[in-house]
């Protein structure tokens, strides 16, 4: 019974030209449910967590810091999860949660990273003076003043140079035989290459330690290079390899068709155009060798004075030093220690840039060429 | 001058020439040098066998090639050397790493492939080449002095919590838990994370694009895409990579030297004091070992190359075949 | 090591290079050879490409190899020079004579016939290592031979390949700051500095722009008189403006080696074809 029934019966209403209302209007005025933003819940998620910890630490009477943290993350965790459940799917809870373990897992890194960093330069620098960088232990007893770590900066200075001049050419010439000439013995040198890039570090030395050392030779900074050597041929190689697949196929073709034999190929054109690669492979290879300590254990044996030859009698080197260093429990030998590994640090960090900027810039000129 | 079927059937079948390749003096010489070089390693690794098999010769004969593998006992003076203690104890830091290490190299390979914005990747990329690069001393420095505390605070939670797992029982209320296993795994862990990350990397980015913008295609979430898509995908190459991470991790030699505390025999209370491996065995006795003792410790480093070498093999050999099959 | 001697047609004092292709040449000084490819076969592994392929390519003239891709163009021109058994299972029958020397003898090695018969590929490829004038005289180094006046050479071979007003003044810069065209031109200029008899040229347009396409093709045209030239092309335009002789490759069905179906004067060929399977192709039924 509304007004419409008192319609005269034989008007049928016309239908009239439906109205073009304003967009405006057709939306609600109020949103129909509650959407939190992505961020929104991101902070809810964290207050649970710290919250919810802090009062079950207070309640089991926890006192660790750890434990605190520990659980905080677990209800973080399972906070990000519930509160994306509750606002949307099963499936978007999952791939929030994911996204947050993922993330989770690159801040972990980076922080160990800048942790490690940061506590050798806090530790480190103190100790780190001229003195310090230019005299060696030999005048000096475990509970003295002074002494310094320049007979294991050049230790490590000349056992890299044995090391790079004994490797470097071995792996060139293997990653051109095994990508250029694909000779018949090609699948069991890269068997090989494989099985020496996992050769503990300790059993190179071994190696060197029974064939040369045992044998007469004796320690000395060059039984080190050959251990290192051992330890760099892999590396080097296989980057090596990677570095002379991106040369494009065409430039050895051009180098063929001009009539040239194959080793003028590979010299004069396939080698120059990859020459920053190589260097790069180079540096990262010498960058993983300067940091081993155990193979110039066993074949150096390490000294508190500086030996100028790396052929005649024990030598140290960087990690060596620090080792044997830290194996004295004394305040005095173990700041000496974080110094020299403050150095080693530095060392790696110059030779990890250096490889970097070779390489971007090789990587520029070769990127003129589709 | 066009040939029509019918002629060429009536034609002889053509045999190929024989071509006279011949390879200039150079090439020969050439050929040769790259050849000589490549012949160096398998002179290494076949050496390396030979020679330390000769010199283990001693010890075994003196203590006895089958109690050497089974038994625990480090006795130079009588002779007695058995490593089946430190065998253990290798595989175990090994494999309390793969547990740390996994997740975190596997988040991070997610992370730097799927979900980084451009800028970050690159901060991130040279984040796990630098700790690749790090020396395995000062990872021992730091988890020695700076990470123990923290991370025994963490065993005690796990003791705490999760003692219904036999391994993180102790075998006393009180014992220490400094220079555990389990401290010294964590560190190993934050070692083999870049190589297990770069490779499953690798490994992942050969996954056609197509797949997985299918998969999003159809309405999934980013993490339905790489449950669905990119990790069956990648699931052979990311277990050589992991494989690969074993293997480091079982010769890793420094930092577990530094960190634990070494003892011959195994201990499975990994969150408790105590414990080692055949790599830091060898670190450790070195310095004051003499003739048999060395002749011994070769063995032992002979055991350690054989298992790294099965272990890195099968590794490469899972990967290999993913590159080859891309 | 053999000494070149640059040829006296390269001291011509106008810098336009029209004016090098007016001159008449003597007899003596025309380096240019003829190819005589008989019943030549050639297969990869156990699959066969190119079947009995017979063909001519005259001294001082240009041979175009069209037809549609896949049916072995490419593949005969590098028999030409010996690129094709690189292919560690390629293999090949019948005789190309150079000049009346079957190439694949004992009487000449691979790297002196690719010095004789240079190739131009597809994608220019100027050696990044090297600056422009190297790249030029790189063929020189590589295939062993010396030069008294590398300058000279250097600006006789880039104005033969029509790029050295571009770059006169910027020689020592690398060879990848050029375009595309200007690369191609660069190694077109890198080929012809080792005095090759005969130029191959694997479809050297094709990843180029409209105007690089015509300085090339007009290169082409100059560089005939002295030089053999035999080029592959998808485009038949540019079949007809280039080329005094084509050669028509087809395969007949799926699984089928190429065969030559049609060789003669360009204008014939297009005009006039003998073969209704050259007449369907050169009106664009197909391919």
């Amino acid at each position: 019974m509304s007004l419409l029934d008192e319609r005269p019966v034989d008007e049928t209403p016309v239908p009239e030209e439906p109205v073009q209302e304003p967009v405006e209007e057709q939306v609600p005025s109020r949103p129909r449910a509650l959407v939190r933003s992505e961020r929104v819940e991101l902070l809810l998620a964290v207050a649970s967590g710290l919250t919810g910890s802090a009062v079950m630490c207070l309640l089991f009477d926890w006192t660790q810091p750890l434990t605190f943290a520990i659980w905080a993350l677990l209800l973080f965790l399972g906070s990000t999860y519930l509160l994306a459940r509750d606002s949307q799917s099963p499936i978007v809870a999952t791939d929030r949660l994911i996204t947050t373990l993922v993330w989770t897992s690159g801040g972990i890194a980076v922080s160990v990273l800048l942790w490690m960093l940061g506590y050798v330069v806090v530790k480190g620098i103190g100790g780190l003076n001229f003195e310090y960088l230019t005299s060696d232990l030999s005048k000096v007893g475990p509970l003295d003043e002074g002494g310094g770590v320049f007979h294991a900066i050049v230790g490590t200075l000349e056992q890299m140079m044995i090391a790079s001049v004994l490797s470097i050419p071995i792996a060139i010439l293997t990653a051109v035989y095994l990508h250029e000439i694909r000779g018949r013995l090609a699948g069991i040198v890269r068997f090989v290459i494989d099985a020496m890039s996992g050769l503990p570090s300790i059993v190179a030395g071994l190696f060197i330690y029974t064939v040369w050392v045992l044998q007469g030779q004796g320690p000395s900074g060059l039984a080190a290079g050959l251990a290192l050597a051992i330890l760099m041929i892999p590396t080097v190689t296989r980057t090596a390899e990677e570095m002379l697949k991106t040369i494009d196929d065409g430039l050895r073709e051009s180098a063929l068709a001009l009539g040239a034999p194959q080793w003028r190929s590979v010299m004069q054109v396939v080698l120059p155009t990859a020459r920053s690669g190589l260097i790069t492979a180079s540096i990262l290879g010498v960058a993983r060798a300067v940091g081993e300590t155990a193979p110039v254990l066993l074949t150096a044996f390490g000294s508190s004075s500086i030996n100028w030859s790396p052929f005649n009698g024990p030598q140290a080197d960087l990690p060596l030093y620090i080792y044997q260093l830290l194996r004295q429990p004394n305040p005095a030998q173990i700041a000496r220690a974080w110094s020299g590994a403050l150095v080693l640090v530095l060392l790696v960090l110059i030779l990890f840039v250096l490889a970097r900027v070779i390489g971007e810039r090789g990587a520029r000129v070769r990127g003129g060429s589709r | 001058m066009a040939l029509t079927t019918p002629d060429l059937l009536a034609l002889e079948e053509q045999v190929p020439r024989d071509i006279a390749r011949t390879v200039t003096r150079g090439d020969r010489i050439f050929r040769t040098l790259c050849a000589s070089a490549a012949a160096v390693s398998l002179f290494i690794i076949g050496g390396t066998a030979l020679f330390l098999a000769i010199k283990a010769v001693p010890a075994l004969q003196k203590a006895g090639l089958v109690s050497f593998f089974t038994t625990s006992v480090w006795n130079p003076t009588v002779g007695d050397f058995g490593v089946l203690g430190l065998l253990i104890g290798t595989i175990i830091i090994a494999t309390v790493s793969l547990i740390v290490a996994v997740p975190l190299a596997i988040g991070l390979a997610l992370f730097i492939n799927e979900y980084s914005p451009a800028r970050i990747r690159r901060v991130l990329t040279s984040s796990v080449d630098l700790l690749a690069a790090m020396p395995s001393i000062i990872f021992g420095m730091w988890g020695f002095f700076a990470l123990q505390a923290p991370l025994v605070g963490v065993a005690a939670w796990l003791n705490l919590h999760l003692s219904a797992i036999p391994f993180f029982r102790l075998s006393e209320a009180d014992a220490p838990l400094l220079r555990s296993s389990f401290i010294v795994g964590t560190v190993v862990a934050l070692m083999i994370v870049p190589i297990i990350t770069s490779v499953s990397r690798d490994v992942m980015a050969q996954c056609p694009r197509s797949q997985c913008e299918a998969a999003l295609a159809l309405g999934g979430s980013r993490w339905g895409m790489i449950k669905e898509v990119l990790l069956p995908f990648g699931k052979a190459g990311i277990t050589g990579a992991v494989l690969l991470g074993f293997g480091r991790a079982l010769g890793e030699t420094i930092a577990v030297a530094l960190i634990i505390a070494f003892t011959v025999q195994a201990n499975p209370h990994v969150l408790e004091q105590g414990g080692g491996s055949i790599a830091s065995l060898i670190a450790i006795k070195f310095p004051e070992a003499q003739d048999l003792e060395i002749s011994a410790l070769i063995a032992a480093g002979l055991a350690l190359f054989s298992m790294t070498l099965i272990v890195n093999l099968g590794a490469r050999a899972i990967v290999r075949r993913t590159q080859i099959a891309a | 090591m053999t000494t070149i001697q640059s040829p006296q047609t390269a001291e011509t004092p106008a810098a336009n290079r029209q004016v090098v292709s007016s001159e008449i040449l003597p007899e003596e000084q025309h380096p240019s050879s003829r190819i005589d490819a008989t019943d030549v076969t050639c297969w990869f592994g156990k699959r066969k490409v190119l079947e009995r392929c017979t063909l001519s390519m005259e001294p001082g003239e240009v041979t175009a190899l069209i037809g549609p891709s896949g049916c072995g163009k490419s593949t005969f021109l590098r028999s030409l020079n010996r690129m094709h058994e690189l292919v560690p299972v390629a293999a090949i029958a019948g005789t190309i004579e150079l000049d009346g020397v079957d190439i694949y003898s004992e009487e000449m090695s691979p790297t002196e016939v690719r010095s004789r018969i240079g190739m131009v590929f597809q994608k220019p490829n100027p050696f990044p290592a090297m600056s422009i004038a190297d790249n030029v005289l790189a063929g020189l180094s590589l295939s062993g031979m010396s030069n008294e006046d590398p300058k000279a050479l250097v600006e006789q071979c880039l104005r033969r390949a029509g790029l050295w007003a571009e770059v006169s003044d910027r020689l020592n810069e690398g060879g990848m700051s050029l375009s595309g065209g200007q690369q191609q031109r660069l190694c077109i200029a890198r080929a012809l500095a080792v005095h090759p008899d005969v130029l191959l040229m694997d479809e050297p347009c094709s990843a180029l722009d409209p105007i690089s396409t015509r300085v090339i093709e007009q290169t082409i045209r100059e560089l005939c008189e002295e030089i053999t030239i035999v080029i592959v092309t998808h485009n038949m335009q540019q079949a007809q403006r280039v080329s005094d002789k084509c050669a028509f490759f087809l395969v007949e069905s799926i699984g089928d080696p190429g065969r030559i179906v049609e060789a003669g004067p360009t204008a014939q060929v297009f005009e006039n074809p003998s073969d209704p399977r050259t007449y369907d192709y050169v009106t664009g039924q197909f391919g």
